[in-house]
């Protein structure tokens, strides 16, 4: 029987990550439309438990390669490729990710497979599988549909939510995978380093996020004091924590943080996709940027086109006074 | 050492995007320019043989029409010493699979040390070139990389993953897709613009790279654009100019107000 085959991916203390348990759920969600079922792969040696535990989100079975290394993307697709071929999976789905990426993208190759990236939704239509995604910047959204079988979907980070059915348990069964040769030639030196401070942006009820507009790290200054004023705290993306302004615990986005304050009041931030996927659910979105023309004037619900380094410290003063009065 | 920098032609950034609803492929005509992303794997790959490592040669290596030429152009222009055109009727409308394919011929005929590549396109917006070649070359890859050095014959990469910051050592040859943390491109002289369209340019079909043509074009494609849809409507947002701060920061607490943030 034909079925969708999802990768989970886990940390160091064998937790799988949300986005993953999303993908389960929607790939178990499919296959009951599909009329088949839902599979994981894990590799590393992660628990019994943790593996029967994908039950709950609608695996039927676990596929445990406990020889192949989490966090690198080859090894897995030397593991997935095999089930795929041996088990005669129809899709390979992914949850939303860099590793998920990566992985899919090796399957395309490895398997002459069609690949949809991004994706936000996927239905069926006719017995297959239709992948939705929002392309130009989310100006437009296309159905992608697959011309053969096996099919790669790799979602959108956050576009699967996880829910937990009745309790289920998954079979577990252990797979010997013999990984390719150039597929032991990146090795990982250390995983998940945070660098910086560690922060809590994801409790805080109003956020200031600043981004690579400030012009320098100093400037965040301005977004603290800002934050401070209001009674938040402050997050930012990825190109400023790169570049080493801000503590990678304040990121936001596709390798960060996933936040939905009441209020998120994006400074100097264009709002790229990467960023928007993490911060798009805020309640009240407000955007200072001196380009006309960043894709954050999109989505945002009040938009003021200036020089922040001008609006802040008076936006700061204000609410300052304003809470004071 | 030889490196090979993968580059495409892209809209220009000031070029209102849209998909072409006959044929559903992303019009492409208008102004175009090199991938910005693409200008951060050249720098990375000028500094790998500025800081003293023995590379041979940079090589720009492209797949698109004709108009693609001026995008080797400027590759040349930021460093490379030459650049490899795959330009064919039969691959237009390739997607993902057939892309990374015929990159990989291509790829193939100069057997580099190191493919580097800019982690997205500014149109595809795909990140998935870069691992899809080195599957097919059957070499270790790593995607957006923002740290990357040369020791030993191997590469030390760093880049955020899932958990925080990775640190993966990387033997060569290797693909690696970079982010746009990883440097900040040079500008070109006007001595490198005047003569990029000197140095040598090797224009080439798909039969010179032996692909096999049931692999590419929209025929060799394994997924098909049903339908485009508009995204679901949202109420525009309110935008101020800023003309007058005090006024604006008036407006702005006024909105903050209303919805009880303060």
């Amino acid at each position: 029987m034909p079925g969708i085959l999802v990768y989970a991916l886990h940390d160091d203390e064998g937790n799988f990550n949300k986005n993953s348990l999303g993908a389960v759920s929607e790939a178990a969600k499919l296959a009951g439309e599909l009329g088949t079922e839902a599979a994981v792969a894990v590799v590393g040696d992660v628990p019994d438990d943790a593996c029967r535990g994908l039950g709950a989100y609608g695996a039927s079975k676990v596929w445990r390669a406990k020889s192949a290394p989490e966090g690198l993307a080859q090894p897995i697709v030397d593991v997935m490729a095999k089930l795929i071929s041996d088990e005669g999976y129809s899709y390979a789905l992914f949850g939303g990710g860099l590793l998920g990426f990566e992985i899919g993208a090796g399957l395309t190759a490895r398997l002459g497979a069609g690949v949809t990236m991004e994706v936000t939704d996927v239905k069926v239509e006719d017995g297959k599988l239709v992948a939705e995604r929002p392309v130009l910047q989310d100006s437009a959204i296309v159905d992608v549909g697959y011309v053969d079988e096996p099919a790669i979907i790799i979602g959108r980070l956050n576009a699967f939510d996880a829910t937990e059915r009745n309790g289920g348990s998954a079979e577990v069964a252990d797979v010997d995978v013999e990984l390719s040769e150039w597929s032991t030639k990146a090795t990982m030196v250390t995983r998940g380093e945070s660098r910086g401070e560690d922060v809590n942006i994801e409790d805080a009820e109003l956020l200031v996020g600043g981004g690579r507009g400030l012009g320098e790290a100093d400037n965040f200054k301005l977004a603290e004091e800002l934050a401070a004023a209001l009674g938040g705290a402050v997050a930012a993306t990825r190109a400023v924590v790169d570049a080493g302004w801000y503590p990678y615990a304040a990121q936001i986005g596709q390798t960060g943080k996933t936040v939905a304050p009441r209020l998120y009041l994006a400074a100097g931030i264009s709002g790229a996709i990467q960023h928007k996927v993490g911060m798009q659910n805020s309640e009240n979105i407000l955007a200072i940027n001196k380009d006309p023309n960043a894709p954050i004037f999109e989505f945002c619900d009040l938009g003021v086109v200036g020089d922040l380094h001008k609006i802040l410290p008076k936006l700061t003063e204000a609410v300052k006074a304003k809470k004071g009065s | 050492m030889k490196i090979c920098c993968l580059c495409k032609e892209v809209p220009d950034a000031s070029v209102q995007k849209r998909i072409d609803p006959g044929t559903k492929r992303l019009d492409r005509s208008g102004e175009k320019n090199l991938n910005p992303f693409d200008t951060h794997a050249l720098e990375a790959a000028m500094q790998i043989k500025e800081g003293g490592q023995d590379v041979e040669e940079i090589v720009a290596v492209t797949m698109g029409p004709e108009s693609a030429v001026r995008a080797l152009h400027k590759a040349v222009a930021l460093g490379a010493d030459r650049s490899v055109h795959l330009t064919d009727g039969a691959l237009e409308g390739s997607d993902v699979c057939a892309t990374g394919y015929a990159l990989a011929r291509v790829l193939e005929g100069e057997s580099p040390d190191l493919v580097l590549l800019g982690q997205q396109s500014d149109d595809g917006e795909c990140y998935t070139i870069g691992a899809v070649v080195a599957d097919h070359l059957k070499m270790p890859s790593l995607t957006q990389v923002i740290k990357m050095d040369v020791t030993d014959g191997k590469l030390r990469c760093e880049r955020q993953a899932e958990y925080g910051y990775d640190t993966v050592d990387v033997e060569l040859p290797a693909v690696i897709s970079v982010g746009d943390a990883i440097n900040e491109p040079r500008y070109p002289s006007l001595k490198a613009i005047m003569g990029a369209k000197k140095k040598p340019l090797d224009t080439k079909s798909a039969a010179d790279a032996a692909i096999e043509s049931e692999r590419v074009g929209e025929g060799g494609s394994q997924t098909t654009v049903l339908a485009i849809n508009p995204p679901p409507q949202k109420e525009p947002g309110e935008i101020i100019e800023d003309e007058d701060t005090n006024e604006t920061v008036e407006k702005v607490v006024a909105w903050l107000e209303e919805r009880k943030l303060i």
